[in-house]
């Protein structure tokens, strides 16, 4: 067991396993036929339990981790490019999907606020939740602004992130949302860089219009947070 | 190859300045994205240049995300302490924002191509 243990505190195999269970996880999620059962979310939760069984801490991982992680900016940067390639189409519509967005956003926020608080959560967890929707980074800053714990915030964020991936498109065709476009800028919304990603599968176009919701959104949810929480709680 | 990456990591860094202005709370890597969005725009860079590694960085960010999301397992006690409100809050609040803002997008949608139509 500890030779095991010493071979995996060695970065390299870390992130070797990592790649190595990512790709087997994709053949889980052919298998299975079970879209929600993605690599990542497969991936995720295989490391959580590989390293609560060697006792192993998230810093031995994060050793290596960090390297897998920091390719997320770029990555983000990146999605200036669909956002470009639909400039023209969102001009047009700018003022639609303005009024969409203020909408996703207040309703975001008001209804975790309120909800978390009818059923009793303390006020430094409702101010974590309360920037649920938006990119980690975002979150965390509000999260810290309104007196929320902000590593409650990142990890909620993530999981909105991997249940809005999973879970969104499913939630919006019962609920009669049609439109691609439509339905894109509502993963960007609810589900930030998560959602985006997820949709990005189905064309560049999609890319674009998530990518927006994301934007307009953590712009938002970073003005409207501070008043609207103060004002419900 | 250099150029491309060089592209990325110019307009990252130049955002992460951006993300230091005191009041906004606009993460560096989106400003990265803006400003990408600009060079696009305003020509100074061509999208064929750029398109191979947006494609790459953009169809793998799911990988990217498993860190964050092994992260969580330091967070099992904050969560389980207050569990039901979380979960609740968090399940109705996801759903809330799909529906509305799927909804509302698309009959303001169709209601301005309607407008549009009828001129």
């Amino acid at each position: 067991m500890t030779a095991i243990i010493d071979i995996l505190h060695n970065p390299l195999s870390l992130i070797t396993l990592t790649f190595l269970i990512y790709w087997g996880a994709g053949w889980v999620q052919r298998v299975s036929r079970q879209a929600w059962l993605s690599p990542m979310l497969i991936t995720i939760a295989a490391l959580i339990a590989l390293l609560r069984l060697t006792g192993m801490s998230y810093e031995s991982y994060y050793e290596s981790g960090h390297m897998i992680e920091f390719w997320l900016k770029p990555a983000i940067v990146a999605l200036g490019l669909p956002l470009f390639n639909e400039l023209q189409h969102i001009r047009r519509q700018f003022m639609t999907l303005f009024l969409t967005e203020l909408a996703g956003c207040v309703v975001g926020i008001v209804s975790v606020v309120l909800i978390a608080s009818w059923l009793g959560a303390s006020r430094e967890v409702i101010c974590s939740l309360a920037p649920k929707s938006v990119s980690t980074p975002i979150a965390i800053e509000i999260s810290r602004q309104l007196g929320g714990i902000p590593a409650l915030t990142s990890a909620i964020v993530v999981v909105v992130g991997m249940i809005g991936a999973a879970a969104g498109l499913k939630m919006m065709s019962w609920g009669g949302v049609k439109g691609g476009v439509s339905q894109s800028l509502s993963m960007g919304t609810a589900a930030h860089v998560m959602g985006t990603n997820r949709i990005s599968a189905y064309g560049e176009r999609y890319s674009a219009y998530a990518t927006l919701g994301l934007i307009l959104n953590g712009v938002l949810t970073a003005f409207l947070a501070p008043p609207l929480v103060e004002w419900l709680i | 190859m250099a150029k491309q990456f060089g592209i990325i990591f110019a307009c990252l860094g130049i955002g992460e300045l951006l993300a230091l202005i005191p009041g906004l709370n606009i993460p560096g890597s989106i400003w990265g994205m803006l400003i990408l969005c600009l060079s696009l725009e305003r020509g100074w860079v061509r999208p064929h240049t750029i398109a191979p590694i947006c494609r790459f960085l953009i169809s793998n960010m799911a990988f990217f995300f498993i860190p964050p999301g092994v992260a969580l397992m330091l967070y099992f006690d904050l969560i389980a302490a207050e569990w039901l409100p979380v979960t609740v809050a968090t399940l109705v609040s996801i759903l809330l924002v799909f529906l509305i803002t799927g909804r509302l997008h698309q009959f303001l949608h169709n209601r301005f191509r309607r407008h549009d139509r009828n001129n």
